[in-house]
């Protein structure tokens, strides 16, 4: 069978022993920074981008992975026993982690958080090695005009599932798409909004553009904020899930697989939604819903499965149909592209050793994230002592370093300084970043595709509507802005986003 | 006038303004048609979409209520030390070599917090540095210059 011969193939790429030591410490990091509150697997990505490039791309990108579905394992460990989400995505297990903790439950909160999301990883695993291949199939289908359309639906998608103002979010896409402009034209070899600057030439670097908006920008705003964290002395103990939590667990731990695997494909998923939807999901099915935020096992145990599943399968329409859903694999097609791969749907064909490699990647780095995550616990807390004034130095250096690295020029440490205050700028104005991120790395091929499809109907737009597929498409993406624009769900999603803060 | 929401203002001027400068940019380059377009079509309709989206948010905000209450906090200590930190790194890197600039950078930084001491940063700069010097320097063979340009010689 193909299933099975192309995950032996992973099998085979991803046990070697420099892809066994780049997963572990993508995973390593992973949990760390997730461990960490201030710093989460964004602006780690953008950090550690310019070290990965005397990597192998296979290796590169096992390890980016890793510290992806690693930061969800570690995010979690923080929010049970310090009431402190180290992430975005295990807010919601604060609720009911934290709780547990001070029952003197904090073992089993742990145990179960992690043996969650190690099946929801096992889970996830499988269905991108179900999904890949008809995907990237149907992908070969779609012509400009098909991709143009998808790229619409992506980006509008993008909007619906993240916070904040949705028209705002939507001038940061374009504004994203206008950033991915500058540079030379490809068609007509025109410089476009470089002004003069050679180092313009070449667009604004990826990693300059996520540094500042993500690593820089973040580090001033929460320097302005008091530093505040509360260290919870307590004593872990009872590792072991009693019989009656593991049968009140396990079908949560399915349930929230199943949420987080599907939502995780769609555009604007990922970890973050997972979990909320998830543990609004278990709590409005249960027999007993006033017993969610007072330590229920299920409030722990289904978010943190859906988070880890939503993380990995968003990998799918990436990897498919060169689509990211959410700024991490933003990031991933970033990390793609600097490696010379196009994200789509040819990766499969011309380089299936990364393409199964990572997925396989994804398994056995779940795996060590189990046997990483429960002996070292006591390490990870000892770590959230680490004072914030020592750390960012520490996170502005490499960022610099990394950075020059890149083209060995300093030009783009400036450009990153620049783009950090503007980033700064939008998180005072309250406008999302990570739009602009997406908006961006789809710009050149939107503007591409776009182009294609109107040289083939000799300028006639209504190729967008008359083709099945594209007409599709945009039909959705006109759905999803019907459903932002009505009063009674905005209601709905803005209560949904609010303890994120 | 009153301005009700004065961020959502302030971030429809800031669309305004890129948009705007987008599209007078953009028209310097050639349009070309709809079937074969140029290099200008593709950021002038986006200039002039940004624009559009940029009115209609600070027209919105002239009236709508303010729907998040958070307390505004702008300091200007952390934005002056990190971004000039930064931006001095940029400077130092050729004529003082990774060294000095990283100490410096690791220095300079530390002063935009409000726990800021003397003798701890003055540390850490030490540590970080020698970190760099093995990890990146050592081991992943970073291309970057080391030592100031007087110890270098000519390059």
């Amino acid at each position: 069978m193909d299933l099975i011969s192309n995950l032996a193939l992973g099998f085979q790429t991803a046990i070697s022993p420099q892809n066994l030591l780049y997963c572990f410490l993508g995973t390593l990091i992973g949990t760390l920074i997730g461990v960490l509150p201030g710093i989460g697997p964004v602006q780690t990505i953008a950090i550690l981008l310019p070290t990965t490039f005397a990597l192998p791309p296979v290796s590169a990108l096992i390890m980016l992975a890793g510290i992806y579905y690693g930061a969800q394992y570690g995010g979690s460990t923080t929010s049970i026993l310090v009431n402190v989400p180290g992430e975005a995505s295990s807010v919601v297990t604060c609720l009911d982690g934290y709780q547990m903790a001070l029952q003197g439950r904090a073992g089993a909160a742990l145990t179960i958080a992690a043996l969650g999301s190690f099946a929801a990883g096992c889970f996830a695993t499988f269905l991108i090695a179900v999904l890949a291949t008809p995907l990237s199939e149907l992908a070969f289908k779609f012509g400009p005009a098909e991709y143009f359309s998808l790229m619409v639906f992506g980006l509008i998608g993008s909007i619906v599932f993240a916070s904040g103002s949705p028209i705002k979010a939507i001038g940061m896409i374009i504004l994203g798409l206008l950033f991915g402009v500058v540079g030379t034209d490809i068609t007509s070899g025109t410089q476009r909004f470089s002004f003069g600057i050679p180092e313009l030439a070449d667009g604004i670097g990826f990693v300059p553009l996520a540094m500042g908006l993500f690593g820089i920008s973040q580090i001033i705003n929460s320097l302005e904020q008091k530093e505040k964290r509360e260290i919870l002395k307590m004593k872990i103990f009872g590792f072991w899930l009693k019989k009656k939590d593991l049968k009140e667990a396990a079908p949560a731990v399915a349930r929230g697989t199943l949420t987080g695997s599907f939502l995780g494909i769609l555009p604007g998923g990922g970890a973050i939604l997972s979990s909320f939807i998830s543990y609004m999901l278990e709590k409005k099915i249960s027999r007993d819903p006033e017993s969610f935020g007072k330590g229920n096992i299920c409030g722990v145990a289904s978010p943190e499965s859906a988070n880890n599943a939503g993380a990995q399968t968003s990998f799918i329409p990436l990897l498919t149909l060169g689509i990211p859903s959410n700024v991490v694999m933003a990031m991933m097609a970033g990390a793609m592209m600097i490696h010379g791969i196009q994200p789509g749907p040819r990766v499969i064909s011309s380089n299936p050793d990364l393409f199964w490699g990572v997925i396989t990647s994804m398994w056995i780095g779940n795996l060590m994230l189990v046997i990483l995550n429960l002996p070292l616990i006591g390490i990870w807390v000892k770590l959230l002592t680490v004072p914030y004034r020592v750390l960012y130095p520490a996170i502005l250096l490499f960022c610099c370093i990394g950075i020059y690295s890149v083209n060995n020029n300093v030009f783009d440490i400036w450009l990153t300084a620049i783009l950090g205050f503007l980033g700064y700028v939008f998180i005072k104005l309250e406008c999302e970043p990570a739009p602009l991120i997406l908006g961006f790395v789809l710009g050149p091929l939107m503007e591409e595709n776009l182009r294609r499809a109107m040289l083939l109907s000799r300028g006639d737009p209504s190729i967008f509507f008359t083709r099945p597929l594209s007409l599709l498409f945009l039909i959705m993406a006109f759905i999803l802005l019907v459903v932002i624009a009505v009063p009674a769900i905005r209601k709905k999603r803005e209560e949904a986003f609010r303890d994120e803060g | 006038m009153h301005i009700k929401n004065p961020k959502d203002f302030k971030a429809g001027l800031l669309f305004i303004l890129f948009g705007v400068a987008a599209s007078v940019f953009a028209r310097g380059y050639s349009l070309g048609t709809a079937a074969k377009m140029g290099p200008g079509y593709f950021p002038l309709f986006l200039g002039l979409m940004l624009t559009a989206l940029g009115l209609i948010i600070s027209l919105k905000s002239l009236s709508k209520r303010r729907e998040t209450t958070k307390k505004e906090l702008i300091r200007f200590r952390p934005v002056v030390f990190v971004l000039s930190s930064i931006v001095l790194f940029g400077l130092l890197l050729y004529p003082l070599g990774m060294i000095f600039s990283t100490l410096l950078l690791v220095t300079i930084s530390s002063m935009a917090s409000d726990e800021f001491n003397m003798k701890v940063a003055l540390w850490n700069a030490i540590v970080l540095t020698l970190v760099i010097l093995i990890i990146f320097v050592y081991f992943l063979q970073f291309q970057i210059p080391v030592f100031p340009a007087f110890l270098r010689g000519r390059v």
